[in-house]
């Protein structure tokens, strides 16, 4: 099967364009970085199939960052038969250095003026016919966001694939020494074939930009907008989470109560309730999750990021940290694992671990779903959403005060250098593809665990077999009696304890596991929780949760990322005495107010 | 024409790159995103409490720290 690797810097749009090309749901980032793991696809091109590659953005082919070297790599050893070469039509005269470069590579290839239509709108006029014959190969026209101009592209493809054999790309050799010749040879073409208005100087970004990067009101605006988003995902999710619940228990009285009269006690039990109530408080969380990762695709895809790493940098500078590391915690809100992997961008190696000794104290939105669970449960409508916004502020301050603690073992001196691109309203589809994405994650995630979690939960909690269900006598009660001088002081019960022991896994879990321990679900179990706990006991709870090991698959990337034991394992006590620590302090203050 | 440092700059003011004064790796990256010879530069703002300079060269916008921009030095007009 021929091969097509798709080349391009960060920001063309070339996860789009892959994306539309492909028909695959990829993720699309506008942070340099984040499609490090290669994403390929198998499409239809003309009668033949071709495979696809997206590779890594890069800036310079004999450049030296870690996607740099994944794409020169990847071109050493694999077979490709054509290159396609994939530009931001409104910064042609950066790009065009690049596409030279790629074009003596020898391979057959394609450039992709992409974003055309928005060059139109700047007044950048093309003549593609003289592009084509200084690059050496043929150029189209498109807008990946739009799908302006596919059907000629694929045309053009399939055209150039079947001209000439397949290529061996072991005798790729680069010139480092004709770099400065290709980029005088680029500005020589870029003044004989592509005509750019001299000034951009008043267009919509740099208009948005005055206001959001105001040297005084464009921290607090960050904020603001951070809150109003949350604010909007708990109100707008409330009601939904409601109708999800009702429904998910409307099932069960009508479809499965039934079944008790027709199952054997014990299978009813585990069935019913213990993997379907489990799976059930889990699922009535879904449209939270939904809105949120809405929220975070819209960010993520506009440009705002790299703003936030401009506000932040100065702050981050000073804890050892760069404005990167600060956008590394807002990528951990949705999850931690990505954040962590996203990471690699940053070269210095002290840098990175420093970044990575932060990122799991980011409130993740599988915490987050426990959260908004004990919230909506302990505190009054009123209060809720500060209370939520506070665990947010929490977890920055952690994560501050971990980095400042440890900035002079591990941070550095790195420069940094970040484009700020410009502003891009994301298209519906693009938002709804991504949160799409995210949230079949989420749940991919959640159903590994959480069946085998909540089955193991419910054995734990009905076994020895007699032993009252959850009682002391239960494996679970043993747990939770060992465990209780530890969690006492802090407020937390035995068969909390036994919650927290599956939180370890995955947060996905604890919902779960409190509905299968208390042995019950959805507004029955919340209701319960407000009678068994008082508000202090419940914040300490979820400082502990928010604070100690995210679960085992953040444990694993640490451990594959930093390729170091020692790191991971200093993490993981780090996060856990933190969390024990400051519910120590919260909840001994609390009771010591009257509380 | 006075010879300047990108970070000593006026914001607003436009200057042209004379020497990258920066070890290998940077120097190519900075290269990479068009900080050249001969090029066009003008910061355009910085962030709050000694934050990082946005600067302009080309028509691409990028965010770089004073102490970093300290190794681009430029001709200034005037």
């Amino acid at each position: 099967m021929k091969r097509i690797a798709l080349l391009g810097m960060p920001n063309t749009g070339k996860s789009t364009f892959f994306n539309r090309l492909t028909g695959a749901s990829a993720r699309i980032g506008n942070w340099p970085g984040i499609t490090v793991d290669l994403l390929g696809a198998k499409i239809l091109l003309g009668a033949d199939m071709v495979e696809v590659v997206d590779l890594p953005g890069l800036y310079d082919l004999h450049g030296f960052a870690e996607d740099e070297q994944v794409v020169r790599r990847f071109l050493q050893n694999n077979p490709v038969d054509l290159l396609c070469i994939i530009l931001n039509a409104t910064q042609i005269d950066q790009q065009l250095p690049l596409a030279l470069q790629l074009c003596r590579l020898g391979l057959p290839a394609v450039a992709v003026l992409n974003m055309a239509d928005e060059a139109e709108r700047l007044g950048i006029r093309f003549d593609t016919g003289v592009l084509a014959a200084g690059l050496g190969c043929p150029v189209c026209s498109v807008s990946a966001k739009y799908g302006q101009g596919f059907p000629e592209t694929r045309d053009t493809l399939r055209r150039v694939l079947g001209q000439r054999p397949s290529t061996d790309t072991r005798a790729l050799q680069a010139d480092f020494a004709a770099d400065e010749a290709l980029i005088a040879e680029a500005e020589k073409l870029l003044a004989r074939s592509v005509t750019i208005p001299r000034v951009l100087e008043y267009d919509l970004t740099e208009r948005v930009d005055r206001i959001a990067l105001h040297p005084i009101f464009g921290i607090p605006l960050f904020f603001l907008a951070l809150f109003l988003l949350f604010q909007a995902v708990y109100t707008l999710g409330g009601p939904l989470q409601d109708g999800m619940a009702w429904l998910l228990e409307g099932f069960r009285d009508r479809a499965l109560a039934p079944l008790q009269a027709l199952l054997p006690g014990w299978l009813y039990g585990l069935l019913v309730e213990g993997l379907y109530d489990g799976l059930g408080t889990v699922a009535s969380f879904v449209p939270v999750i939904v809105l949120f990762f809405l929220g975070m695709a819209l960010v993520e895809d506009s440009g705002y990021l790299s703003r936030i790493a401009f506000l932040m940098d100065a702050l981050m500078a000073k804890l050892g940290l760069d404005g990167r590391g600060f956008v590394m915690l807002l990528m951990g809100f949705g999850c931690n694992v990505p954040a962590l992997m996203g990471t690699r961008v940053m070269r210095s190696r002290g840098l990175r671990l420093l970044t990575m000794l932060i990122v799991p104290f980011s409130l993740c939105s599988a915490r987050l779903q426990v959260f908004v669970f004990l919230i909506t449960a302990l505190f009054s409508p009123v209060h809720a959403p500060l209370v939520l916004f506070a665990l947010y502020v929490l977890s920055f301050l952690t994560a501050f005060a971990t980095a400042l603690l440890f900035k002079r073992r591990l941070g550095s001196n790195e420069p940094l250098l970040i484009e700020l691109p410009p502003y891009r309203l994301p298209t519906f589809k693009q938002v709804a593809l991504r949160a799409w994405h995210e949230v079949y994650h989420f749940l991919s995630r959640a159903s590994r665990f959480i069946i085998a979690g909540v089955v193991m939960i419910w054995l734990l909690t009905h076994l020895p077999p007699g032993a009252a269900a959850a009682g002391p006598d239960t494996l679970a009660g043993m747990f939770g009696a060992w465990l209780e001088p530890l969690l006492r002081p802090i407020g937390i019960d035995e068969r909390m304890a036994v919650v927290l022991l599956f939180g370890f896994v995955a947060k996905e879990i604890v919902l779960g596991a409190m509905a299968v321990v208390y042995g019950l679900e959805g507004d029955a179990l919340a209701q319960l929780m407000a009678q068994q706990m008082d508000w202090v006991q419940a914040f300490s709870f979820m400082l502990f949760t928010l604070l100690y090991t995210p679960c085992l698959s953040t444990v694993a990337t640490l451990r594959s990322e930093s390729r170091s034991l020692a790191f991971t394992g200093f993490s993981i006590v780090w996060s856990l005495g933190l969390a024990w620590l400051l519910s120590f302090i919260f909840y001994q203050a609390a009771r010591l107010l009257g509380f | 024409m006075t010879m300047v440092r990108l970070s000593e700059l006026p914001m607003g003011q436009q200057g042209i790159i004379e020497d990258v004064d920066a070890e290998e790796h940077f120097r190519q990256r900075l290269q990479a995103l068009g900080f050249r010879i001969g090029k066009e530069v003008r910061p355009i703002r910085q962030a709050l409490f000694g934050g990082p300079l946005q600067v302009r060269v080309g028509s691409v916008n990028i965010m770089l720290r004073r102490n970093d921009a300290a190794l681009i030095h430029v001709w200034a007009e005037g």
